[in-house]
Order: structure tokens, then C-alpha cells, then sequence
């Protein structure tokens, strides 16, 4: 391919010295934590909240809100890393690690290859199993310390922070097993399937 | 024809975009017309990346939503300038006509209208979030449909109205669009639109009702897109009518 046509006069205004083991192409580092969803922040309800597993319109297990904040609590350090091109390093949540739900609800093995995650406002993702167990996946109900900003996904969202911070799923709701693939939201609209960022792997065919 | 999904699975390679002409929209915003070869056409309300390389190799990619309805030959977007920002300045500053770079997209599916998607149209747009909402009421122009359609529009200053002469001759000449401003910080002497923050009062005079089922989209920084799909879930409207694009203190 062509070499890319040069900008004259335009040069990295970065500060600070990410190492390069932490920022994956195409990123820049951030200090705030911006937000993107597709439609209004769902209001925050407790009472009604609860969180639902299952496979094949069977029901594996239900909880309720302080049935899941007494479910083990497991407090993640990572770096996350947004489509739009920002990363945020050295965040700090606490939350319910897929494993430690499945068994909760008495399942010793994933039960299928597939999951699709479903939240408040009708937003789906797809993950593959693999990717959400041995900690690799969790529920967040706290960001640095303290209850999760419902405009950040609160009251639980979803964490799965080596891939592209859409599938880390705001208000969820619902995690469903399936056979078989299949595209959730943002999917469905173009952008990759697995959204891992260190491939680069921001839109379909990336 | 080709289908939707042999669409989805075309990969989106890096295009060479050649910069035609610069327009100073406000003292912080330029829109840039482009000249991309072999685009394949866009919705109005998407987006696309760009990727600038400097002389030692370095580069940055950035967002911007296009401004240009689809029926346009060249691509507009508009940028506004972010304080101490690495992308944006060098766009608004150090820009040439003629001057290349890459840019690849179009990019989002899901915050876009088309005419056919009908309406009534209701956009309600904070400070430069008004430019994918500009390429779907250009759209609606071009292809002469006469669909309902009302801009709540919030700036600061009226020198901050982006696209400000255009959305008034654009209003004047259609009777079915009708373009609300309000200004959040300082209004012109005789200024007659609204001069404060959106708030229910704002938006229960300025919406269509929810049992219009107006196509809304919302766009802007995020506690202006907050505060407003709240207060429109409030008023009665369905979240699921409710398209938003937010962005974000470090848009860049």
C-alpha cells in the first residue's frame, strides 16, 4: 500500500510517556471518562433490578438486587480501551466475576459457546464464553469506590476490558447463552464482532 | 442493490482525502470539504475517522460526524477546536486547501434519518453536536421533503450558532422546519429566541408530542444529552424513539 500522505507541521502534542505495552493502535490516553450510549440513561431502580442467566428460555439462576451484592466481590484494576479512541488506564471496580455467577447459580460448566448480554434500553452485545470466564469477565456495580454513575451503566454494567469497551456492556440485565453466534447492538451496525484493540478489530472486516 | 449485510461485511479500508475548502463556521469551528475518491455515499448522521501522520511517522486517529447530506459531491465535516488538543487545532490552523489525508468510513448505523424514514424530524442539538443533525436537515432540502421538522438548538453566544445563516434561510424557505435557538450565555440586544439552558419548560414548548412518534436525535456534549433525553423520557416520550450521540470533555 501507498505510504499515508504527510500532515505537515502536525506533531503528537502527548505529554505523558504511555508505555507502549498499554496503549493499543490508534489510541490516546484520557483523563475523563467520556460517555457514549445510543439512547437516553435508563432510570435507576433498584426494587424492580434484577439479574437474570439463561439458556435456552430456561432460567439457571435470578437474583435480586441485595441477593447479587452479597455474591463474592472482586475488585478489578485494568485499563479500558473505547472505539472512539480513548483509553483510560489504572481504573478501579469492584463486582461479581462471571465465574463466581455461574457458580452461584450451580452451573460447573459454560453451557454453551456463546453469550449474548441484554440490558435496559434494548441494547445487546455478543461475547464468546471464553472471554468472559477464569476472571476474564464480570458485573460492575462500583467504580472507584463508589456506587457505578448510571450514566456509566450503573447500577451494573458489564466489564470485559481486554476487548473494545462497547461490549462491556451498560445496564445489564441479562446474560443468555447461545449455540450459536449471534451480532448484538453495535454489531449489527457495522462495527467487529470480537472488538479485540489490540488487533485493532474496531469495525467489521478490521 | 447490494443488501445490508454485504455492506457490513465490506471491510473499511484507509481512503485519501484531499482538502477542496475551508469554511470558518465560528471563531472555533471550520468545516472542511473533502474530496475522497471512490466514496461509496453515507447516511446522513454518520460519522468518519481520520488519521493524520506526521513527518516522523507518528499518528493520531480522530471521529467526526459529516455535516454533508449524501446527495453532496464532496464531504463535510466540521470541527471544532478543543483546547489543547492534538487533532483539532492542526485541522482549524494548519489546514490547506489541497493538503491530503486518510479518512475511512462511513461509520454508525444506528443514529441516522433518511427521508424515507419519514418523521415528524425532531433534532435537538447542543454546540457542534449540531453537525450530523446539519447533514440530515440538508438532506431533507435536497430531496425537497417537506416532513415536519423542528432544531432545538442550544450555543452559547450567537457568534457559537454554527451554520447559523443557512439554518435561517433554510427555515425561511419551509414552512414544515422550524429552527429554535437558545442562548446559553449571552443574547444580543432585541434577541427574541430563549436564553437559558434547556430545562422541561424549554422542551414542552419546542417538541412535537410523543404521540407523534417524532424521529428524535439528540446530540451534543454528555450533560446536554443527558439532561435532555431525560427530561423528553419525562415528558412522555419513548426512550425508544430517543436516538443520542454524546461526546465527551476530551472529544480531542
Amino acid at each position: 500500500m501507498d505510504k499515508p500522505p504527510i500532515s505537515r507541521g502536525f506533531r503528537s502534542r502527548r505529554h505523558e510517556q504511555t508505555p507502549e505495552h498499554r496503549l493499543p493502535p490508534g489510541q490516546y490516553v484520557t483523563k475523563d471518562f467520556p460517555v457514549l450510549s445510543a439512547g437516553p440513561t435508563p432510570e435507576l431502580n433498584l426494587e424492580s433490578w434484577s439479574m437474570v442467566l439463561e439458556y435456552d428460555g430456561s432460567v439457571l439462576g435470578s437474583w435480586t438486587w441485595p441477593e447479587f451484592e452479597r455474591l463474592p466481590q472482586t475488585t478489578i484494576r485494568t485499563d479500558i480501551h473505547c472505539v472512539t479512541k480513548w483509553s483510560k488506564l489504572d481504573t478501579t471496580w469492584l463486582g461479581v466475576t462471571f465465574d463466581d455467577l455461574l457458580e452461584a447459580a450451580g452451573v460447573t460448566d459454560p453451557l454453551a459457546p456463546y453469550v449474548m448480554a441484554h440490558c435496559d434500553g434494548g441494547y445487546t452485545t455478543n461475547l464468546p464464553v471464553e472471554d468472559l470466564v477464569d476472571g476474564k469477565g464480570a458485573i460492575a456495580t462500583r467504580y472507584e469506590g463508589a456506587p457505578l454513575d448510571p450514566v456509566h451503566g450503573g447500577p451494573a454494567r458489564l466489564l470485559v476490558p481486554h476487548l473494545y469497551f462497547w461490549k462491556s456492556a451498560k445496564w445489564v440485565r441479562r446474560l443468555r447463552f447461545m449455540d450459536d453466534d449471534e451480532r448484538g447492538f453495535w454489531e449489527s451496525f457495522g462495527y467487529h464482532s470480537y472488538g479485540d484493540p489490540w488487533k485493532e478489530q474496531r469495525y467489521d472486516g478490521d | 442493490m447490494i443488501d445490508g449485510s454485504a455492506v457490513l461485511s465490506r471491510r473499511l479500508e484507509w481512503q485519501r482525502a484531499e482538502v477542496r475548502a475551508l469554511a470558518v463556521e465560528t471563531p472555533r469551528v471550520k468545516s472542511l470539504a473533502l474530496h475522497v475518491s471512490g466514496w461509496r455515499g453515507h447516511l446522513p448522521g454518520q460519522h468518519v475517522d481520520i488519521r493524520l501522520t506526521a513527518e516522523d511517522g507518528y499518528q493520531a486517529q480522530r471521529s467526526y460526524s459529516i455535516a454533508s447530506p449524501p446527495e453532496d459531491e464532496l464531504l463535510t465535516i466540521t470541527v471544532e477546536r478543543v483546547d489543547n488538543g492534538e487533532v483539532s487545532p492542526y485541522l482549524i490552523d494548519d489546514l490547506h486547501v489541497g493538503d491530503r489525508f486518510e479518512l475511512r468510513g462511513p461509520i454508525g448505523g444506528y443514529f441516522v434519518w433518511t427521508a424515507a424514514m419519514g418523521g415528524p424530524l425532531y433534532l435537538i442539538a447542543g454546540g457542534s453536536g449540531v453537525a450530523p443533525l446539519m447533514a440530515m436537515l440538508r438532506h431533507r432540502e435536497r430531496r425537497n421533503a417537506h416532513i415536519p421538522a423542528l432544531l432545538l438548538y442550544s450555543s452559547r453566544t450567537l457568534e457559537d450558532v454554527i451554520y447559523r445563516e443557512e439554518l435561517d434561510a433554510m427555515a425561511r424557505r419551509d414552512r414544515a422546519l422550524r429552527v429554535v435557538n437558545t442562548l446559553t450565555r449571552k443574547q444580543p440586544e432585541g434577541w427574541t429566541g430563549y436564553g437559558r439552558r434547556i430545562d422541561k419548560a424549554l422542551l414542552a414548548e419546542s417538541h412535537f408530542p410523543p404521540d407523534e412518534r417524532p424521529r428524535t436525535f439528540v446530540c451534543g456534549p454528555t450533560p446536554f444529552v443527558e439532561s435532555a433525553s431525560r427530561i423528553l423520557v419525562e415528558l412522555g416520550h419513548d426512550p425508544l424513539t430517543i436516538k443520542t450521540e454524546r461526546f465527551g470533555p476530551s472529544g480531542a
